[in-house]
């Protein structure tokens, strides 16, 4: 059992921006060092690193060499993309936790600020997997991927586009609150979000995350030392992983159905591992790489019914201050930066320690989740 | 479509579906043993963990399951025809059978010959094959109900 043994003890991260100098390790090696220095605890210390596979290979021992880190003797990776940001600090609290390790970092660094550096326009000719059973016709990147997932949704469930803007306009007012997200200075209204231009109908620009520079870090070590540390001790109250039944990453079609996905594997697992539930939880940090993974996530942890998820969106119920469940508070993956998921893992933090931007009275329970749509993962952080 | 289409890689196991295609024909994989259907093809059956592997050839008959419109950026194949329509099709044999494909105005007819705001999720289509380079890639033209 891991629940509550371990704590994030220090956070950390880069500038968020749509171009930032020096390579990935660059970032990721001043976001740990931010988050060590956060925790009080010196860089000797680590013996844990716990990343995406996305990142560049070596990416262990290059990150340990430059930043002079101590005997690592604990690493691991987890893939999916998007799918891995929680589960890379549930990996390094399971370290901590069962003893392998004292002081374990977690991160994730990005540069996808730049048009070429996006995977989807790299493709080759030839396409292997599962791609290849969808990339021949045109459906090329995710944004078609999950609109394809939308357009059924909306259709069994008469959700609207204007269910969608309640999360992207609740997210963007959130970031203009955050000095630190990328869209700090630039409002959005109803109107801009109906008239923007499409990506892939039914989704249109402002259902799509940012494309960021940006890296950040945590540094998770074991509760009785969190308790002396610098900041008060954010603990690690549950961790899972889901990979449902059938499914199939991003092209989920396949399934007995295709709207349950990932989450809801992850989430079963989640609440039984915890003392709450998901009445108890009075704000959240979800997975918004497109604005349908919301009302998904609202309903796969527990928040609503099934097909209830785009009206619970309603009424300012996922907004700051008065919401019912205050989502994204830090503007999230499509209005602070889209650092694959991983800062909504420091908002978490930030919400239990009371310094957010759009701190939520009285909230001493976070849920962060990662991606919806691949094989995913999920915290709950408690104060 | 150009000469900047993607093709799928052909490999042992999705061999009989590409050659089916060839031939005008959509065949899915099924269990040798329990007779199960399924798809995309794969080696083992998720229901009784045969390795026994058949093929049968459908009606070509489904429904549309979902559909998008993407819109640029978009790569180099696909800016010149932008915006057109992908599909996922459920079949008949098993609505659990679930295919991305274009719908097409007629067999041959290019990927955005279908007005996008006439397409309904629901509506009855049928298979027809459009030839890119050395691959024949189902598409589905509507079929009367």
């Amino acid at each position: 059992m891991i629940k509550d043994r371990t704590a994030i003890a220090g956070i950390g991260q880069t500038a968020f921006a749509k171009s930032l100098p020096g390579s990935e390790l660059e970032m990721a090696c001043q976001a740990i060092k931010a988050a060590l220095d956060d925790a009080a605890i010196a860089p000797q210390e680590v013996d844990a690193l716990c990343s995406f596979t996305m990142e560049q290979p070596f990416v262990e021992q290059e990150v340990a060499r430059n930043l002079g880190l101590g005997d690592i003797t604990f690493f691991s990776q987890v893939g999916y993309g998007g799918g891995a940001g929680c589960a890379t600090v549930g990996h390094a609290a399971l370290a901590v936790a069962s003893g392998q390790a004292r002081v374990a970092v977690a991160w994730r660094s990005r540069k996808r600020g730049a048009a070429a550096s996006r995977p989807w326009s790299q493709v080759s000719r030839r396409v292997s997997g599962t791609a290849a059973w969808s990339r021949p016709w045109g459906l090329l990147r995710p944004v078609d991927e999950i609109a394809m997932l939308a357009r059924r949704y909306m259709h069994e469930y008469g959700a609207s586009r204007d269910q969608l803007a309640n999360a992207a306009l609740a997210f963007r007012k959130h970031a203009n609150r955050n000095p630190a997200a990328l869209m700090h200075d630039k409002p959005l209204t109803r109107d801009q979000y109906l008239s923007a231009r499409w990506i892939s109908e039914p989704l249109c620009l402002f259902d799509n995350c940012l494309e960021t520079d940006g890296a950040v870090a945590c540094v998770v070590v074991p509760a009785e030392r969190a308790v002396d540390g610098a900041h008060p001790p954010v603990y690690v109250h549950a961790f899972a992983q889901g990979l449902n039944q059938q499914h199939e990453t991003m092209t989920n079609y396949h399934g007995q159905d295709p709207l349950m996905g990932p989450g809801w594997a992850c989430s079963r697992a989640l609440w039984r591992g915890a003392d709450f539930g998901p009445d108890d939880v009075k704000v959240a940090q979800i997975y918004d790489a497109f604005s349908p993974l919301i009302p998904l996530s609202l309903e796969g942890y527990g928040f609503c019914g099934r097909g209830e998820g785009a009206a619970f969106t309603e009424h300012g119920n996922i907004e700051w201050p008065d919401g019912r469940l205050p989502v994204n508070t830090s503007g999230g993956g499509m209005s602070e930066a889209y650092v694959h998921g991983f800062n909504l893992v420091a908002e978490g933090v930030r919400q239990m320690r009371g310094t957010s931007t759009s701190q939520v009275e009285g909230a001493d329970t976070c849920l962060v989740t990662s991606g919806e749509g691949v094989p995913t993962s999920a915290l709950l952080l408690r104060r | 479509m150009t000469a900047d289409a993607l093709l799928p890689e052909i490999d042992e196991v999705s061999r009989p579906f590409w050659e089916g295609a060839a031939a005008g024909e959509l065949r899915m994989q099924a269990c040798g043993r329990c007779h199960a259907l399924r798809f995309p093809p794969r080696p083992v059956c998720p229901r009784c963990n045969s390795f026994e592997v058949e093929w049968r050839t459908m009606s070509g008959r489904g429904r549309v399951w979902s559909f998008v419109v993407p819109h640029p950026p978009l790569l180099p194949a696909f800016m010149a025809v932008a915006p057109y329509n992908v599909v996922v099709v459920e079949l008949e044999e098993d609505p659990l059978l679930r295919l991305v494909g274009n719908l097409v105005e007629a067999p041959g007819a290019p990927i955005n010959s279908v007005d996008p705001a006439t397409i309904r999720i629901g509506e009855p289509v049928r298979v027809a094959f459009h030839q890119v380079g050395d691959v024949a890639l189902p598409v589905w033209v509507r079929a009367s109900p």
